[in-house]
Order: C-alpha cells, then sequence, then structure tokens
C-alpha cells in the first residue's frame, strides 16, 4: 500500500519518538520541539528538491496551526490559508486540515473546509502512531489533495487564476512567475 | 424590484407565521407520568410498556440524563426519540449549523438553515415535549479549548449533579468517536458509539462500559462488510453518501439499546452491525484489549476486575453463543498481517486496518530533540 512514490516522499521527513498530546503538559513541549524540527527539516528538504509548497506556523500552545499552501498548475501558482487544530486525542488521531476559502466549492470536504482524505490515510496513520506528525499529515494527506482536487477545480471553472490585490474575491491567488 | 423595508416588513410578516404555526397547541409541562389514556396524554402509550409486563417502571425515566454528541442525521432522530419518550434530561453537543444540504436527513427543516444545529434541534424539541430539560453545547469537543468543558458537563449534569446516565456517541468523525473514548475512559462513563458507513448502506452501534467491554482505543474501527466490490465502489468526486433510512435505523437501534439499558429491561446488545444491502445484523461480544493504548481503560480493566460480578441468570447465558470463536473468515486486513492483538470479530464485521507494523519506514531519520529551545524553532520555522 504504501508505494515508492509514498515511500520517497516519506523518508525526507524525520519520524517522531514521543508520544503526547496537548493535554500532556510537559511531554507537549517535547513533541512541539519534534514536530517543529521534523517541519524544519521537510521544508528545507523540500525547497532544496526545488518542491516548496507550504509553510506552516503555530500559537504558543501549538495547538492551533496556520500558514499558506500553493499549487503549481500551468506555470501559475494559487495560493490558499491552511489552518487545523491539533485534536486532545492527538497524535493518535490526525489533525483535520482546513482550507476554508475552498469550503463549498467541492464535494471532497467536509463542513469547514475539511479535506476528504484518502481511504489509504487513517490506516496508514493509525498504523504509524506516534512517528507520524504534521509533516506526514500535509504530506500524505494535503499533498495528494491539491495534487487531485485543484486541477480539477481549475478545469471546472470553480475557481480561477486572480491578480493579487484585486478586491472581492473570495479566493486570492498569487502570480509569480517560474524560473524555468 | 422590492426594497430593504419591503423585504424587511415581509421577513417580518413571514417569522411571525412561522412563530404562530410552530406556537400552535404548546402544551403544559406534566407533572407526573400517567398511564391513564385519555387524548392529551402523551405518555399513556409508554406507561402501557408496564401494564403488559415489558418494562417494570417506566416513568424513572424521568430521573435520566441523556448526553447526545453530534446532532446530525443520527443524533437528532435519537434526540427526538428520547424527547419523546420523556427522557429526564437530554444534552446536546454540536458545533455545526443546519444546511440545505443536511435535507435528505430526517428532523431537521428547511426554514432552520443556518441555525446552530443544537439550538434548532432544542426548539424543536421542547416544543415536542417541555417535559424534558434540554441543555445545548455548541463547540467542538475534540479542541484543547473545549474538552475541558466537555467533561465537566458530561460528569457534573446529570438530575443529581453527578455524571450523565449514559453518552451517545453520534459523531461523522474518528476524532471526535477518540476523544469521547478518552473522556469516557478517563472519568469511568458509559456510553454507546454508533456510525453509519460512508457508502450509507452500513452502520452500527457498539456499548462500551470502561473496563468491561473492549473501548473504542482497544481494536482498530470495526468495519460492517458492505458486499460490494471493492473495485466497483467509486470515490471520485465525493467524500461521503447518506440515506435517511440507514440513519433512521441506526438511531432506532441506539435509543432501543438505550432504552434497555436505563430501564433494565432485555438484553443489551454489545455490538450490532446493520449491513442493509443484504439486511444483515451481526451482533458480537468484545472483550477489553489488556494492552490497550489507553491507560484509562488497562485501569479501569483492572477496577472491573475486582469488582464482585452479579450471578449471570441461566437465559442470559443461552444467548451468548452467537459469538464466533475462530476469526478465519472475520478478519479482512487492509495492510498486510501483523499484530491483530486477539481480536475476534463476528461474521460480516473487519477491522479497519490492523495496529503498528514496527518496520514499515525504516529508512526515515528521527526528529531528535537536543538542547534547541521550541521558541528557536519556531523562529527557525518562520524565517525559512
Ligand atoms: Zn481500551
Amino acid at each position: 500500500m504504501v508505494d515508492e512514490s509514498t515511500r520517497k516522499t516519506l523518508s525526507t521527513i524525520p519520524l517522531l519518538k514521543t508520544k503526547a498530546g496537548p493535554r500532556d503538559k510537559e511531554l507537549w513541549v517535547e513533541r512541539l520541539k519534534e514536530e517543529y524540527q521534523s517541519l524544519i527539516k521537510y521544508v528545507q528538504n523540500n525547497k532544496e528538491a526545488d518542491n516548496d509548497w507550504f509553510r506552516l506556523e503555530s500559537n504558543k500552545e501549538g495547538t492551533k496551526w496556520f500558514g499558506k499552501c500553493w499549487f503549481i498548475h500551468d506555470l501559475l501558482k494559487y495560493e490558499f490559508d491552511v489552518e487545523f487544530d491539533i485534536p486532545v486525542t492527538y497524535p493518535t488521531t490526525a489533525p483535520e486540515i482546513a482550507l476554508p476559502e475552498l469550503d463549498g466549492k467541492t464535494a471532497k470536504m467536509y463542513r469547514g473546509g475539511k479535506i476528504c482524505l484518502s481511504d489509504h490515510f487513517k490506516p496508514l496513520w493509525g498504523r504509524n502512531v506516534p512517528r507520524f506528525g504534521i509533516g506526514h499529515a500535509m504530506a500524505l494527506g494535503l499533498g495528494p489533495w491539491l495534487a487531485v482536487e485543484i486541477p480539477d477545480l481549475i478545469a471546472k471553472g470553480v475557481i480561477s487564476y486572480k491578480e493579487k490585490n484585486r478586491i472581492g474575491y473570495r479566493v486570492e491567488f498569487i502570480k509569480t512567475y517560474l524560473l524555468l | 424590484m422590492s426594497n430593504i423595508q419591503e423585504l424587511e416588513a415581509k421577513i417580518k410578516d413571514l417569522e411571525e407565521k412561522l412563530a404562530s404555526a410552530t406556537q400552535k397547541n404548546v402544551r403544559e409541562k406534566i407533572e407526573t407520568m400517567s398511564s391513564e389514556v385519555v387524548d392529551s396524554n402523551p405518555y399513556s402509550r409508554l406507561m402501557a410498556l408496564k401494564r403488559m409486563g415489558i418494562v417494570n417502571n417506566y416513568e424513572r425515566i424521568r430521573e435520566f440524563t441523556v448526553a447526545v454528541v453530534g446532532i446530525g442525521g443520527v443524533g437528532s432522530v435519537t434526540a427526538e426519540m428520547l424527547t419523546r419518550c420523556g427522557i429526564g434530561r437530554l444534552i446536546l453537543f454540536d458545533y455545526d449549523k443546519v444546511e440545505l444540504a443536511n435535507m435528505n436527513r430526517l428532523f431537521f427543516q428547511p426554514h432552520q438553515s443556518g441555525l446552530s444545529k443544537v439550538e434548532a434541534a432544542a426548539d424543536t424539541l421542547r416544543n415536542i415535549n417541555p417535559d424534558v430539560d434540554i441543555h445545548t453545547y455548541n463547540y467542538n469537543i475534540t479542541t484543547v479549548d473545549s474538552f475541558d468543558n466537555f467533561t465537566n458537563v458530561l460528569t457534573t449534569s446529570s438530575l443529581t449533579d453527578g455524571p450523565v446516565e449514559l453518552i451517545l456517541s453520534c459523531v461523522d468523525n474518528f476524532e471526535a468517536r477518540f476523544a469521547i473514548n478518552t473522556a469516557c475512559n478517563e472519568f469511568n462513563l458509559t456510553w454507546f458509539e454508533s456510525g453509519v458507513s460512508e457508502n450509507a448502506v452500513s452502520g452500527h452501534i457498539q456499548f462500551i462500559s470502561p473496563g468491561e467491554t473492549a473501548c473504542f482505543a482497544c481494536a482498530p474501527p470495526l468495519i460492517v462488510a458492505s458486499n460490494i466490490d471493492e473495485k466497483t465502489l467509486k470515490r471520485d468526486g465525493v467524500c461521503a453518501a447518506s440515506l435517511p433510512t440507514t440513519m433512521g435505523i441506526v438511531a432506532g437501534f441506539l435509543v432501543q439499546n438505550t432504552l434497555k439499558y436505563l430501564l433494565q429491561f432485555g438484553q443489551v446488545t454489545n455490538y450490532l452491525g446493520y449491513s442493509a444491502l443484504t439486511d444483515f445484523f451481526p451482533t458480537m461480544n468484545l472483550k477489553p484489549n489488556p494492552n490497550c493504548d489507553d491507560l484509562n481503560c488497562r485501569k479501569r480493566q483492572k477496577e472491573f476486575e475486582l469488582k464482585p460480578k452479579p450471578e449471570v441468570a441461566v437465559e442470559a447465558k443461552e444467548e451468548e453463543k452467537p459469538v464466533h470463536e475462530d476469526n478465519e473468515w472475520g478478519i479482512s486486513l487492509v495492510e498486510e498481517s501483523v499484530d491483530e492483538r486477539d481480536v475476534t470479530v463476528s461474521e460480516g464485521v473487519t477491522l479497519a486496518y490492523t495496529f503498528p507494523d514496527q518496520s514499515s519506514i525504516e529508512e526515515c531519520q528521527e526528529a531528535t530533540s537536543n538542547d534547541v529551545s521550541l521558541d528557536e524553532l519556531m523562529a527557525q520555522m518562520k524565517s525559512i
């Protein structure tokens, strides 16, 4: 089930070891440090591989995360806000990643813009508690979702490329020029 | 084209019409349940259960508090059934709003869209039966901010300010089920888990008494086989399907077993599955896993072992047979088989996955926590 490309992606994200959730005071700080270290390494690896696709940060307690993710389609960069809460039962249960601005635009979402994960995600996560962290949720959950859904939404005309700073659009996209 | 004043006047008029339509025949509270058969007594048919010898003491239902978590397709119907049965207190949890997209399900009405599910439900339920004391909580129980309040409500909201008598999980996601499981193991609360599959053609209920029966973390989630060839099951373009029928059936099972548990009649089923395509209803008993990941589950198991057990009635013993001992046809594994943790499941029920395979992704490096402080790491992340 873990195919070669998934395996390759996973190998660029350091694993975690502390099994602690936000209700476990000191251990949670330990876990958070691992989360950040794993994420930093993953983002650096992405940059090196010319595959930089998200930024995340959290509140002080590490319970609320927010940032941006982007997807490049036909040389245009489509950028979206990402947000999620760390559930009290984390890391046994994965965070539910949401793209609020796409809420209501696709059937592949639950309420509040939470992305619909593949049948494979939860079993894979469940089998890798507590070693998988936020980076893994992004790589195995959000990454494949964007790759399938964004081109489809663009093709259907549900989202379209917009220049920055034009007022009145719910979804804001940032134009970038790719250097080949 | 109407101007704003005209539209506002029209809205006011419609709101008044709606209010008068829904406020008709509002009855006064009824002090004591009576079995008198008159057309104004909403309890006569329920109290008849006593006369017929089905339930010894039906009016005790008024002493109980039930919490319903998740007021969607299953939870709203569950809450309505309990309200009509005259439950003492009902506590509703949900963070969602009513949407027109919910109208393929029972209970909510189009004019309620936009309202919070708990408030809209409470309005309707109070109108159906003003004797039921309804409390509502409009938040997501899985977040750190709400979880403490959630456990506090569950442990102090009975009619005698103690723990609620029963919690019914009618949520639609794994995270919320796990949050309920965590709370119930920690505070030793009895609950029912319920669910409908995302393809809408199977469902289940599961009775969980911490330490006595398997908790939600004791085994991977169970799946009732829907007898659909996986290859023909298309998931493209949609997250989940839903049918009012399946949800209504599951809600019926849930409340039926709730009544049996609270009023002590018949037998409470530990696990009851439902496969809609074949009308197949597997049942089984699930023992707790001594190696459950949840520390509080293991603690409750030790407590339960020390408790004196009531004598099992002879007739109840005979009913225990349907549990299938061997699992050669019972378990089908999503992943390659590893540690099944001795989960014995009934025919037609499978495990969603198996527990960790420690060797699956070895080539990864570990994120080691060295001397770097969290603040430094946060700053480093921001500056990439
Ligand atoms: Zn357990």
